[in-house]
């Protein structure tokens, strides 16, 4: 149902609660990235120089140190580990039942933090494939999050 | 070395704050009386330090504040901060500095109040303050990701990968606790078996609470000084044969391989520089802040290989009287970890080349080793500890 998983096809998704959470202040590495998430779109850092993507955002290739530059990513990714969060006393997490944490490996390469959102906690396997969507913006901020693909059945 | 001083770097003091609960000393107590126990165990006057490295809490007790509370005048001074790992890093640090002259003795200091002012919330809350996030960590922090769970990614990634069970994690755990049962002032103390931890809730998968470390108060010092100046002091000197430190992440979304830690680069490292191998050492004193730390750095240091470490301490103890003692003072998980366990590592190598550990004490104990785990098993650092002067 979501095939194209790309970032800009993602469907917005409202019910996720983000009142609360602590939000990032862009600075200049990764203000290009918050601002596309608030168009509801995923960047990546590229090198043209050694031809390497980078997440987060940093002022030089890590790799190469050349000067990274931006792309538009798949928005499709794996996950590369998970854990099921049972008990965080900060809110608003501490009001949330179990939740998943995940890292996602991202088809270009690198990785990035997210929850792994409608998916059920006995579900979540390591490998499986996901794709971005965006929450609602809270203070003008967008943040990104991961659920499963359900891959077409053509 | 006839006319020549020998500026070779050892320990010459050790000391240990009160733990684990001490609801009677805050931050800055715990530093005097580790101190005054450091000094006094190895004769120097503190008029005598001319080095001091501390890592603490800016205008209470970081390394310039320290100076200035402790009266040090020193000629070299360090604050690098690494998370847990630092006083590693230090022992490296200060080895290098008296060895090239550029200080003759060093005091290394620690203290903590975090189970009297903090409770027990340390990894069961989100490691930054406000509503706000400026770092790098504004890609971590919206997500809830609390310290223990960064483990626990660590610790399913191993699973996955290599077939590591929660049965493998809880032996860790098992064994430190055998330990702390002989530890007359370790927080817990009541032998525990597999079933137990196994049993104990899930905080965040696949880690229970009894994966975890404590979270306690206390508080240690080291004074190190050349083996010369060592020779006339109250104790026998523990040389450092050997030291390196290094860094793959910092933030664990960066952590290049989730199963493999820096230590798999300053362990080798600091065992070449001391001129041993695995087999040379007779105690180990490795960082848990969780069950799945230790697993990482038993392969890491090269005593199984990559992906075994789960079988492997199927297969050997970690006790005092095991096949590879481990954590005789009973660790972070059983015994004493008020945030930052890196000098109690230190301290408990020391005690056993003295063989001052009693209870626990490992016979013929010639080559200790300590390994700690900074930030988020972030920044490593291997220290190689031999008994006496060589």
């Amino acid at each position: 149902m979501h095939e194209h998983g790309g970032a800009r096809q993602g469907d917005p998704v409202s019910d996720i609660p983000v009142e609360g959470r602590v939000l990032p202040i862009a600075n200049s590495c990764t203000r290009p990235f918050w601002e596309a998430t608030a168009r509801n779109e995923l960047l990546v850092q590229w090198c043209d120089e050694c031809a390497s993507a980078q997440f987060y955002p940093a002022p030089l290739c890590r790799l190469c140190g050349g000067e990274p530059g931006w792309f538009t990513a798949s928005g499709l990714g794996t996950v590369y580990t998970f854990t099921i969060v049972r008990q965080n006393r900060t809110p608003p997490f501490d009001a949330l039942g179990p939740y998943i944490v995940a890292m996602i490996e991202m088809n270009e390469g690198p990785r990035m933090m997210t929850n792994l959102i409608d998916c059920s906690l006995d579900d979540v396997r390591i490998g499986m494939r996901v794709e971005v969507v965006f929450a609602d913006p809270v203070d003008a901020i967008v943040l990104p999050f991961w659920r499963p693909l359900t891959e077409p059945t053509i | 070395m006839a006319g020549v001083a020998d500026r070779r770097a050892v320990i010459a003091g050790i000391g240990l704050s009160d733990y684990p609960h001490t609801p009677h000393l805050d931050t800055l107590a715990h530093h005097g009386l580790a101190i005054r126990r450091a000094l006094d165990d190895s004769g120097i006057s503190k008029a005598d330090v001319d080095g001091l490295m501390c890592v603490g809490t800016y205008g209470v007790d970081d390394a310039t504040t320290m100076a200035e509370l402790l009266g040090v005048r020193h000629r070299w001074l360090d604050g690098t901060a690494v998370g847990g790992s630092v006083f590693e890093l230090y022992v490296q640090h200060a080895a290098a500095a008296i060895e090239h002259g550029d200080c003759d003795t060093v005091l290394i200091t620690y203290g903590s109040d975090l189970l009297s002012a903090q409770g027990r919330t340390l990894g069961t809350r989100l490691y930054t303050s406000g509503a706000r996030q400026a770092g790098s960590l504004q890609f971590e922090m919206p997500y809830g990701c609390p310290l223990i769970g960064n483990y626990a990614m660590a610790a399913r990634r191993h699973m996955f990968q290599y077939g590591t069970t929660s049965e493998h994690l809880a032996r860790v755990a098992v064994d430190a606790r055998t330990n702390a049962s002989l530890n007359p002032h370790a927080m817990y103390r009541e032998p525990i078996s597999v079933d137990d931890v196994m049993r104990s809730r899930l905080i965040a998968d696949p880690l229970h609470l009894l994966d975890c470390c404590v979270i306690s108060d206390g508080g240690g010092a080291i004074v190190m000084t050349t083996a010369e100046r060592a020779v006339d002091l109250r104790q026998q000197p523990v040389a450092v044969l050997g030291a390196a430190t290094a860094q793959t992440h910092w933030n664990i979304s960066q952590m290049p391989d989730f199963t493999t830690t820096a230590a798999a680069t300053c362990g080798p490292e600091a065992f070449a520089r001391a001129g041993v191998t695995v087999g040379d050492v007779d105690t180990l004193h490795l960082y848990d802040s969780f069950t799945i730390t230790v697993l990482l750095l038993l392969e890491d240091l090269g005593f199984c290989p990559k992906g075994e470490g789960g079988r492997f301490v199927e297969e050997h103890r970690l006790t005092f009287d095991g096949s590879l003692p481990t954590n005789s003072d009973g660790g972070g998980l059983s015994s004493c970890h008020p945030g930052m366990r890196g000098i109690f590592l230190l301290i408990e190598a020391v005690r056993q080349l003295r063989g001052q550990a009693e209870a626990v004490q490992v016979p013929n104990c010639e080559v200790a080793v300590a390994c700690g785990s900074g930030g988020f098993l972030s920044c490593m650092s291997t220290v190689v500890l031999g008994k006496g002067i060589r």
